[in-house]
């Protein structure tokens, strides 16, 4: 494990002049040079600080939704704090993100109501926000199938010339698919202004990094034309200030650029897995050393920036997130079965006009259906 | 009027297409310098230039994830996918991602997009160049599929497709793309959900799309010379199906002869006679007929005029139908 913690920068993953990869330590961290240019303010750490907690907090309790039977599923986060709050953080408000589905942090980060995304969860609906609205994508659950979307996208933007800089979330375990290939290839070759972010937590399901990845993640993108560092992903001011920097550089015309956060998933894939199936207390125990929040009110300690009052005062509005939260799932309304029909085309043809029309008058009782209750069971109170 | 190939009709189709809107691109394998492997992009590039029409990487699947990607940024992707057979990569990114995005931002991203696919036998070629994949597509929910038989169709449903807001799985007959025939330019858009009637008869109707509109239209100039006359349904849409005007077509005739490419099993045919039995089971004269290929890999081109329907294997189920 020691060797998973290890955020070295692999051999040739980055050219010697990138000015980014001079921004960090043979630890993956900021040098206390490129910390004093990135000029994260106190406030912005605190910030920083402030989100990971609120996002922690709103984790345990879709945990706890999930095991009182409130959620069908939940993929806890905990353990991604630093990496989902950092790199969201870093995008100005007119970047995209891409995100995959544990990316769950990220979208509170942009203003998504969280509430209103556990209804997915709930099995309400497919979907929970307007992407425009956000610019945030979906949440797309075939591994790795998002990162060439986002090319797309990125590609898209060049082509119109936008400033605007594009982020794709994946775990480890994309970069095995041919479409996480694909999409880095196509990135290299159009120059697209993309930011690939790895969220490497050392686990997909249960395959551990080493059965998952020959080589580094990192010094993959070399092979594909451009950069790729290693960054500490318990560390949230160098993901912030790293993101930034690669965001900003393809804002400017400088192309894709990949970061990989080395981070560590502290809870089960999903709650229908079993860590303890293939991994132990020990596995995890070093990891649980290198806490994100901690790490970040360390930081801040040391900059003379946080105290009781400020962390009791996050601790309190997570609490109230969290009641929030589950408040909305609660009092979400479960939409007429009928509204199933309603997005499968943007123009219906009327054949699946009439198949809906059908489908709601069998739910009436004179239509015979012999189901008492054709909804789905009514939320909790 | 002028006298066009499918090619040039589906040529001509995404150059008016890209000279009417901006924000129509063209890309695929080949596509920009070489024009396509079938020259459907012949001088598209040169017209209007790399950023609208350009080559990718050799990679279907994100092929068909940059024309959602671009979708989702505004523009009206025409992607282009080499051969049939070669359309299988990007499937997990048409079937899981395209045709459900629409669902999964509660219809916030219309997928706007066009999937080019040349497809179908009788060209002398191995079999991933010769294969009619049309039922893969048409069994997933949130896509349309449409398919020309005729130059005046290519461009009028090409033209259509590109316009329609949502993801539109284009398959071009590709052993039609050198058939002619006088074409008044510029057609109007085609429906996307209306199937024609390109012959008029009454003793049977054959039901046919893309590649084998031709082959049952020589089949009723045939049965003609017979006595014999059969009305031919031009399918265009795939999905969804215009089960109307097949309907009215049967319900007059009484007896039905689906031909298609596909292997006969779970192909086309099976739902348009299910559909048809479910319909008119008091009006059918005798069972609906199949004519299609068997079910085997595409076979070695020595023996593809045995598997793709022709005018014999037509008028043999034809006269099945009658002696029932």
């Amino acid at each position: 494990m020691a060797d998973a913690m290890n955020a070295r920068q692999p051999e040739g993953s980055v050219p010697q002049d990138d000015p980014i990869a001079a921004m960090l330590t043979a630890d993956g961290v900021l040098t206390p040079a490129a910390e004093r240019e990135a000029a994260v303010s106190d406030d912005r750490l605190r910030e920083l600080y402030r989100l990971m907690v609120i996002c922690r907090r709103l984790d345990s309790e879709g945990l706890n939704l999930q095991r009182q039977g409130e959620l069908g599923l939940w993929g806890p986060y905990t353990g991604h704090e630093a990496a989902q709050v950092g790199a969201a953080l870093a995008m100005d408000s007119t970047d995209w993100i891409f995100p995959y589905y544990r990316d769950f942090a990220m979208a509170v980060c942009r203003g998504i109501d969280p509430g209103a995304i556990l209804t997915i969860f709930r099995g309400l609906a497919h979907g929970a926000w307007d992407p425009y609205e956000y610019r945030f994508g979906p949440f797309i659950i075939p591994v790795g199938t998002q990162v060439p979307h986002a090319v797309g996208f990125a590609i898209g933007c060049k082509l119109d010339a936008d400033p605007i800089a594009v982020l794709v979330g994946f775990g480890e375990g994309a970069t095995s698919t041919g479409d996480w290939h694909e999409a880095m290839n196509f990135a290299g070759v159009f120059k697209a202004p993309i930011v690939f972010l790895c969220e490497n937590n050392q686990w997909a399901i249960s395959v551990p990094m080493r059965d998952q990845v020959a080589g580094s993640i990192a010094a993959r993108a070399a092979g594909y034309g451009f950069p790729g560092v290693r960054v500490d992903g318990s560390d949230v001011l160098s993901v912030h200030a790293i993101v930034r920097a690669a965001a900003e550089r393809a804002r400017r015309g400088g192309g894709p650029y990949l970061v990989e956060l080395l981070t560590y998933r502290l809870g089960p894939h999903t709650t229908s897995d079993d860590p303890t199936r293939y991994r132990t207390e020990a596995d995890t125990e070093p990891w649980r050393q290198r806490d994100p929040i901690a790490h970040c009110a360390n930081r801040l300690k040391a900059r003379g920036a946080f105290d009781a009052a400020f962390e009791q005062a996050v601790g309190s509005e997570a609490e109230a997130r969290a009641v929030q939260m589950r408040q909305t799932l609660l009092n979400a309304a479960v939409p007429h079965p009928a509204t199933v029909f309603d997005a499968v085309f943007a123009n219906p043809p009327a054949s699946l006009v009439r198949e809906r029309d059908e489908f709601i008058a069998a739910l009436e009782p004179e239509g015979g259906r012999s189901a008492a209750n054709p909804l789905p069971p009514e939320g909790g109170d | 009027m002028a006298t066009l190939t499918m090619g040039k009709a589906l040529n001509l189709g995404l150059n008016d297409a890209l000279a009417r809107d901006r924000r129509v691109i063209v890309f695929g394998e080949d596509v920009g310098r070489l024009g396509g492997v079938f020259r459907v992009t012949d001088g598209l590039r040169d017209e209007f230039g790399e950023g609208r029409v350009f080559d990718t990487p050799l990679a279907e699947a994100t092929i068909a994830a940059l024309a959602l990607g671009l979708a989702i940024k505004g523009f009206r992707p025409v992607a282009e996918m080499q051969f049939d057979a070669f359309s299988y990569p990007s499937f997990q990114q048409v079937t899981s991602n395209i045709a459900k995005y629409h669902t999964r931002t509660l219809g916030a991203c219309p997928m706007q997009l066009v999937i080019r696919i040349p497809y179908g036998g009788n060209i002398g070629a191995i079999e991933q160049h010769s294969e009619s994949p049309e039922t893969y597509y048409v069994h997933t929910a949130g896509l349309k599929v449409v398919t020309p038989a005729t130059p005046a169709d290519a461009y009028a449903l090409l033209t259509a497709a590109i316009q329609d807001p949502d993801p539109v799985i284009f398959l071009e007959p590709k052993a039609r793309y050198w058939m002619r025939q006088e074409v008044d330019l510029p057609l109007p858009p085609a429906a996307l959900d209306r199937a024609r009637i390109a012959r008029e008869g009454h003793d049977a109707t054959l039901i046919a799309y893309g590649p084998t509109v031709q082959t049952a239209l020589a089949a009723a100039e045939a049965a003609e010379g017979e006595g014999i006359s059969l009305e031919v349904v031009d399918l265009r849409s795939l999905s969804p199906l215009d089960l109307e005007t097949i309907s009215d077509s049967v319900h007059k005739t009484r007896r039905a002869v689906v031909v298609h490419e596909a292997p006969v099993f779970m192909g086309l045919g099976a739902e348009i006679a299910a559909r048809l039995m479910h319909d008119l089971f008091d009006t059918l004269a005798a069972p609906v007929e199949r004519v299609g290929n068997a079910t085997i890999p595409y076979p070695p081109s020595r023996f593809e005029k045995l598997f793709v329907p022709d005018v014999d294997r037509v008028l043999e189920a034809v006269d099945r139908t009658r002696a029932y």
